[in-house]
Formats: C-alpha cells, sequence, structure tokens
C-alpha cells in the first residue's frame, strides 16, 4: 500500500485537480496500470500456493500439459500433472495459461540505476578512477526503486545487477530478487561479479588512462600482479599488512571466488579478455559481445559463458556489426549463454529481458533456448542455479504467469510468484 | 446477390483496368499478387485477395473470386501471405538529418534536406521494417529546429529522388518544434516554459506581420518585405501547407501547444505525447492528431516518467487521432510494428492500432489521398508478411514503394540489414554501374 500512496502522490502532484472527471476516470485506469505491479506486500502473506497451468515449463524437464506447482513455505514441493498432483485442500490456487519459471535478468543496472535518469538516482558509474573493484553494489541498490516493479510486472523475479559499464573496473555486482523493501531483503548473493569494461567506452577523455586498448589492458594486468603480491604477503601474514579494500576484492577474484564480467563488443576486446583470464587464471564471464559471432570457435575453446547483448541494442558505434543472430550462433556451438537487459543511459531506461529473449527466440535461438536464456541458463551462469531458474522440487518457488505464449506482443503476464507470494498481479 | 462492397470492388477493378490500358507502356508488366490476405486498412480485410500493382500505382485490390489478374501479368503466388500498406514513420531521424545549429534557439529557415545522407544503413534497415515513407526531422534541442522532410524510401541516388513533392513539385516537409525540458538550454536558449512560450509567440508575430506585408506587396510591390527564408517558411506554417511537427512530453506542456495553436491558428502534430492519457479530452476537443512513441520501460528523464503502453488505448477511446512513430535511434525502424502491437497487449483496438501504422501517419503529413491504404489509384507502396502483422512470429518477407521492391528477406544483403552482423552498420554502397548484371539497389 505504501508504493499505492506515493504513485497516487505523483499523479496529483502532476495536475490531478486540473482533470476533469472523464480525464479522471482514464487517469485512474491508467495508474491502476502503472501500480499493478505494486499492489502487493500485504504483511505477513503466505508461502504456501497453488499454481494450475494449461502449460508448465519447467525448462528443467518437459512442458507439462495442464500442470500443477505446489508452493510451501516458498519451495517448491512438488510439480506434475494435474491428475496425479493433487492440490491439498485450502491452499490458495492461481491459475494461467502458461507458467515458467520466475525469469532471470542475468545483467541489468535496475535498482542501482533509477528510471529518472537523474544524477540522483544514477549509481551504476563512478567514473573518478579507471579502476574501482572495491565499489559494493548493496551500498547502492534502492530495493524501492520503480524500474524493479517494472521489470518485475514482466515476470522478473532474479536480477544480476550492480556496478554498470563504462570503466575498465566500474565495482562490484549482486544477485538480487525482485522483491522486498530492503538491500537485505532482496539479497541473494551480495557479491557476483567483479565489472569490467574493454573497449572505447571505458576509455577516460583527455590525458587520462586508459586511453588505449592496450593501457586498457595493462593497467588490467598490473592490477591483477599487484593483487598477486598483496595475497602474497596477507598469507605471510606479517604485521605491517594493511588491509587494502581494493585488493580484497582483486584478491577474491584471484581465488576464483568472483568471476570478472568483461563488457566488451568488438571481437579483439573478446580476445583479450580471454587472454588475460587465461594468464591468471580467473573464472570469466563475457559480456554483451556484439562481436562474438566473428570469434564463435575461440570463445567455445576458452570455454568461458556469454551474457549476451540485449537483442534490440542499438547497433551505432562499436555495436554496429550487431545481429539479432548473435545468441543462435554461440548456443548452435554448445557456448553457455543467458540474455540480459543491460544497460541504457537514456531510454528504455531498462530493456526487459522477456523483450529481448522474444526477439532471441524469432532469430534462429527458438524458443525454448531463448525461455533457457532467461532462467536457468542465467542462473547457471551467475552461480544461483541450485535456488532458480527452473521449476523443480527443493528450489525456490518464483513462478511467472502468462495467458499465452510468454513471447508473443499481445500476451500479458497476469501474475509473478516469488517464493510463494504473489508479489505482481494485474495484465502487463 | 452481390454484396454492395463486392460491386464497388468490381466496379473499381474494371475501371482501374480501363486506366491500366491507357497508361500501359510495353515494357512495363502489371504485377499481380495472387492469394493473399490483404488488410487494405481504409476497409475489411479481404482472406482470398489479389491486388494488381502498374506504373507504381494500385490498379485493382479485391476478393479473388471478384478480380482476375490481367491477361499480361506477372503472377506473384501469394498464398499464405499478409499484404497491407507500406508503414508510415510520422517521425524519424534516419539518415542522420540535423538542421539547427546551437547559435539559436529559433531556426524556421535551415531544412534537415540539406543534411540527410540517402546512403546510411538507417534506411535499408527501415524498409527491411517496413517503413515505406518517413518524415525525418531534426532534433528536440530547440524551440523550433527547422524544416522536416517527407521522404519515401526509395533506394535512389539523391535525396532530390527521395523527397515527397507536392502538386507543384515543390519538397514536402514539416516544422519541427519542442517544448518541455529538452529545449531549455543556456542563453541565448530560454531557461523556463514561460520564456520558451514566449519566444515562440513573438517569432509567430513577426511572421503574421510578415505575412501583412506579402499581402500588402500583391497592392503594391514596394510593400514587400526583404527576403527572409525563415519567415518564408513561417508564413506556410501559418498558411496550413507546413504542419507543425511538436515534441512535447507533459500534460502543461501539451496544452501549451494547443493554446499557441489557438492563438495563431497552425496546424499542430503532437509528437510523443508522454502524459497524453491525462490530458485526452482536451487533445480530443482540440482535434490534434497525436503521433505516439511507447518504449519498453518508463522514465529516462523526469518528463517521460508516465509514458506507457497504454496512450493509444486511451487516446483512441477519447477519440482523438492517433499515429505511431520510431524516433529512430530512439527506438529501431526495424521493430516499428512491434510498437503498435504493444499498443494492442495494451488495450488498442487492432483496427485502430493497424490505421495508427498507416493512414492516420499519412493524413499526419498531408499524403492521405496518396499513400496508407490499399486503394485503386494510391502509390503501389506495401509491404509482404509471413504472418499476422501484430505477431512476433511474422516477418516483413518484401517492401514495395511506387511498384519497385526495395526489401526482399530472400535476398542475402537485404537479410543482413534486417537481422545485422557484419558490415551492416556500414553505408549503404550504391553503384550506379552493374552488380551481377542488375542495378544494385
Amino acid at each position: 500500500m505504501r508504493l499505492e500512496t506515493t504513485l497516487s502522490k505523483h499523479v496529483s502532484m502532476d495536475g490531478e485537480d486540473r482533470m476533469n472527471s472523464a480525464n479522471r476516470a482514464r487517469a485512474s485506469k491508467i495508474v491502476k496500470g502503472l501500480v499493478l505491479a505494486v499492489v502487493l506486500v500485504a504483511p505477513a502473506l503466505s508461502q504456501d500456493l497453488a499454481v494450475r497451468g494449461a502449460q508448465v515449463h519447467t525448462v528443467s524437464g518437459a512442458v507439462i500439459e495442464n500442470g500443477v506447482v505446489i508452493i510451501r513455505d516458498g519451495k517448491i514441493s512438488a510439480v506434475g500433472p494435474a491428475q496425479v498432483t493433487p492440490i491439498p485442500a485450502g491452499l490458495r490456487v492461481v491459475e494461467a495459461e502458461v507458467v515458467t519459471p520466475g525469469l532471470v535478468d542475468a545483467h541489468t543496472v535496475v535498482g542501482v540505476a533509477g528510471y529518472l535518469n537523474q544524477d540522483h538516482d544514477q549509481d551504476q558509474l563512478e567514473r573518478t578512477e579507471a579502476l574501482q573493484p572495491e565499489l559494493r553494489a548493496i551500498d547502492a541498490y534502492n530495493a524501492r526503486e520503480r524500474l524493479v516493479d517494472w521489470v518485475r510486472s514482466f515476470g522478473v523475479t532474479t536480477m544480476h545487477t550492480g556496478h554498470g559499464p563504462g570503466a575498465l573496473i566500474s565495482g562490484q555486482t549482486m544477485v538480487v530478487k525482485t522483491h522486498g523493501d530492503t538491500v537485505d531483503e532482496a539479497t541473494v548473493v551480495p557479491f557476483a561479479m567483479l565489472a569490467a569494461t574493454l573497449g572505447e567506452e571505458a576509455q577516460a577523455e583527455g590525458k587520462k588512462s586508459p586511453g588505449t586498448r592496450g593501457k586498457a589492458v595493462a593497467m588490467l594486468r598490473e592490477l591483477l600482479v599487484k593483487g598477486q603480491g598483496y595475497v602474497a604477503k596477507k598469507a605471510k601474514g606479517e604485521d605491517d599488512f594493511m588491509v587494502d579494500l581494493r585488493l580484497e576484492a582483486v584478491a577474491q577474484l584471484l581465488a576464483g571466488e568472483v568471476p570478472l564480467m568483461v563488457t566488451v563488443r568488438r571481437h579483439q576486446d573478446i580476445l583479450s579478455a580471454i587472454r588475460v583470464a587465461q594468464e591468471f587464471n580467473l573464472k570469466l564471464v563475457l559480456d554483451n559481445a556484439v562481436e562474438a559471432h566473428l570469434v564463435v570457435d575461440e570463445i567455445k575453446a576458452s570455454q568461458f559463458p556469454v551474457i549476451v547483448h540485449p537483442t534490440m541494442q542499438r547497433a551505432a558505434g562499436e555495436s554496429e556489426n550487431l545481429t539479432w543472430l548473435n545468441a543462435a550462433r554461440l548456443a548452435d556451438a554448445g557456448i553457455p549463454i543467458a540474455l540480459q537487459s543491460g544497460f541504457e543511459s537514456y531510454v528504455p531506461k531498462t530493456r526487459v529481458v522477456l523483450f529481448e529473449a522474444a526477439i532471441a527466440a524469432v532469430s534462429e535461438l527458438g524458443n525454448e533456448r531463448a525461455l533457457r536464456s532467461i532462467t536457468l541458463g542465467a542462473a547457471e551462469i551467475l552461480g544461483v542455479a541450485q535456488r532458480v531458474g527452473s521449476i523443480e522440487v527443493g528450489k525456490d518457488g518464483d513462478l511467472a504467469l502468462y495467458d499465452g505464449d510468454p513471447f508473443e506482443y499481445t500476451t500479458h503476464c497476469i501474475s509473478t510468484i516469488i517464493e510463494g507470494q504473489v508479489v505482481s498481479e494485474g495484465s502487463r | 446477390m452481390m454484396s454492395p462492397i463486392k460491386r464497388i470492388l468490381t466496379t473499381t477493378f474494371l475501371s482501374a483496368t480501363l486506366l491500366a490500358v491507357v497508361t500501359a507502356s510495353p515494357q512495363e508488366q502489371p504485377t499481380a499478387f495472387v492469394g493473399a490476405r490483404l488488410i487494405p486498412v481504409d476497409g475489411p480485410e479481404i482472406e482470398d485477395g489479389i491486388m494488381v500493382v502498374h506504373l507504381g500505382k494500385i490498379v485493382a485490390v479485391g476478393d479473388s473470386s471478384l478480380v482476375s489478374p490481367p491477361d499480361d501479368a506477372d503472377i506473384r503466388d501469394m498464398e499464405g501471405m499478409v499484404i497491407m500498406p507500406g508503414l508510415v514513420d510520422t517521425h524519424s531521424h534516419i539518415g542522420g538529418g540535423w538542421a539547427a545549429d546551437s547559435s539559436e534557439p529559433i531556426q524556421p529557415g535551415v531544412s534537415v534536406f540539406d543534411a540527410i545522407d540517402v546512403r546510411s544503413s538507417g534506411f535499408q534497415r527501415a524498409q527491411s521494417g517496413g517503413v515505406t515513407t518517413a518524415n525525418v526531422m531534426p532534433g528536440s534541442g530547440h524551440l523550433m529546429s527547422g524544416q522536416t522532410v517527407y521522404l519515401k524510401l526509395r533506394d535512389l541516388n539523391t535525396i532530390e529522388e527521395w523527397v515527397v513533392r507536392d502538386e507543384s513539385g515543390r519538397p514536402m516537409g514539416g516544422m519541427k518544434m519542442a517544448n518541455g525540458t529538452n529545449s531549455r538550454r543556456d542563453p541565448p536558449f530560454p531557461g523556463t516554459r514561460g520564456k520558451s512560450a514566449a519566444l515562440v509567440r513573438e517569432v509567430f508575430l513577426d511572421a503574421l506581420a510578415y505575412q501583412a506585408k506579402q499581402e500588402a506587396a500583391k497592392e503594391d510591390p514596394e510593400k514587400a518585405p526583404d527576403r527572409d527564408l525563415g519567415m518564408e517558411a513561417l508564413v506556410e506554417v501559418l498558411e496550413g501547407s507546413r504542419i507543425v511537427h511538436h515534441h512535447t512530453h507533459r500534460h502543461d506542456d501539451i496544452l501549451t501547444v494547443l493554446r499557441l495553436r489557438e492563438e495563431f491558428g497552425f496546424r499542430v502534430v503532437l509528437h510523443h505525447v508522454s502524459d497524453a492519457w491525462k490530458v485526452a479530452d482536451e487533445i480530443a476537443a482540440a482535434g490534434v492528431p497525436c503521433s505516439l512513441i511507447l518504449i519498453d520501460s518508463p522514465g529516462g528523464k523526469l518528463e517521460a516518467r508516465d509514458v506507457g503502453f497504454e496512450s493509444g488505448a486511451v487516446l483512441e477511446e477519447a477519440g482523438a487521432k492517433v499515429a505511431f512513430h520510431t524516433d529512430d535511434w530512439i527506438t529501431d525502424s526495424r521493430l516499428f510494428m512491434r510498437m503498435a502491437a504493444l499498443a494492442v497487449r495494451a488495450g488498442m483496438s487492432r483496427e485502430g492500432a493497424l490505421r495508427a501504422l498507416t493512414i492516420e501517419g499519412a493524413a499526419m503529413l498531408d499524403l492521405q489521398d496518396r499513400i496508407g491504404t490499399l486503394s485503386v489509384g494510391k502509390d503501389a507502396d506495401f509491404i509482404i508478411l509471413d504472418g499476422d502483422p501484430f505477431s512476433v512470429y511474422s516477418r516483413v518477407q518484401e517492401t514495395w514503394i511506387d511498384g519497385v521492391r526495395v526489401f526482399d528477406r530472400s535476398n542475402d544483403k537485404d537479410r543482413l540489414w534486417a537481422t545485422g552482423g557484419l558490415g551492416a552498420g556500414s553505408p549503404r554502397a550504391i553503384t550506379s554501374c552493374c552488380d551481377g548484371g542488375e542495378v544494385a539497389r
């Protein structure tokens, strides 16, 4: 109810008293639309629920026709065809044409970057220095950001968010559920990856560094070498050892506790990222990777996964060779992929990963692989597949409900469920 | 018993055939598209239709039981295909056309016509999305950023060959204006909304004075004003031959446009209109058409915080005219039909959304008598789809302008523009000579 109040206030600030009654009626319809994602969070909601779907896409297994999913204490306790999956008496039942796992957006900045796009709500990039691995996402995530509600209303239940592209190392990322009033309630993984960028976008202006591709990679190597020295020194446990927050994060990277996620567009930058990762034995996640379709064999040989750019990302500048077929080409080669909503500096302030997957689906990826890329495939790359990404017994009760084919333009998401709670309801 | 509609179609076909006979030249064969589902937009859909195209015009449209292709026609089997009018994009920036510079906020004398690169890959992408006509505009960082041009995306060599011309042969276009936050900048640009409106009033008063002098000069040539190209363009605006295309987002800014229009009597199309749903009745009562953009999420700037997929449905219900635009690079021309589908998702009627992609947009460019429907006598601007226009699974297979195919998905080069890939961002290479025995398009 809190958010409803906030939104009504927005509307009255926008001149509600000047509206005639017909406009007000329409406005109220629209406001209802704007807040449909928000009528939730009644206190102490039950986390027990039954969902019945004409089609249940488990993703981990076959599609179940006329299926039932039972959620107990927020976890999936049963899934199967209706005739063999009895719904216990007294359980609330929600119905839909199509049920999928809650969607997992493999890379976004939502919650760290806000919808207004004003300085005060843009915390995804700190521009004073090129290398800032100590910046934590949990210190910036706004669980009450309107865009969190927005993407949730299309079925997104888990997001990998945090520091964005645009600096050689911009900071840390995290995994959240799109639910909860505070960062602590939302957090699944507080430090998921270290976000890096190679290419023109991470080059500094004027005489600052890095000013070239060569310099950027040299600076990255230098930091990693420094990190190795720090780890060695720390291991010796000498009295004069001083904690260095920056190098602590690098140490976690070197230890393989977190991967380096490198946002790249051009093929040579993709290869540079692989080269550095192999030199330092890092876990690497290639991000965006517009020209991945030009170096499929090299990526395949590296065995690193790719979080592919939003399919509808603008094809300009370093992305001029972007193809809608990129995800399909990588998946054809057996490279693990996920899709993402990515980062936009203007509009749409966030993309919706469901929409991006739809265009990939019809661009040779196919519906099954497209759905996997925004559920289980994404969860695997993010290291959270033990909890989310498929409809399996023991996993979190996170589901997305649709009134038809989720990828079709005119289908609506009618409900989003997180850990057994209906957190978005309506028809969007 | 023949239904009135069928009778009309038959009659139309007969007269069209006569026209074809009169104007046919031996080299130019008519083309008959046979067996498609036709979406004429100005009438009911035809499940099994025939459309005949000749010399750049539509010469027959109807049910296949009532229309037969001319004997000499090239027959194209269109079974399983859908044919609808080419899409009209009422607001685009493809081709990199910018007009006004940063020197002043009001520059009616400059035109995007002098800036457009017809070889830009953006035009090829737009064709692959089914766009056949576009209003290419200068930007929104000025109160008045200059003259727009209406282009047919013809694949010819020069901008002169692309521009749509009026009956006297003059290039057609509008006047781009903006209010709200984009045009608020450091001096000499306005710093407030009040100042913005005052500056616009001032220039329109100047234009009225200029127009009066022109009138007076008809009696007495001595009274003619010194020629001022900007004022000449604004006189066209005052006379109604040049439509104002007005960028506006917030509800109060929308009403400011309506107020200025009331004061000076110019014709205006509201563009973007993020808050349209808050003032839908005022817009409808003013009879001012809206060209909408739908964005995948709200915000991006303060004045667009309430933009939503619902605007089309709300304006339709209020009785306002609605079209869509890509604002390419804001949205991708290849996905223009997707925008209308999202409006349908949010409650707009299917019929209204189809009109919004075609005839309503055409009317906002004064081109409703030439394009925007599959009607006999109109330009042969149409697209061939392999499924329903509002399905994600449908693809534009071919795009035709003036009876010439400008996009063919089965052609590798064309498909590269449609899907992207290595080289897709590079400018189109136009050769005046030969490429595999054909003129390269």
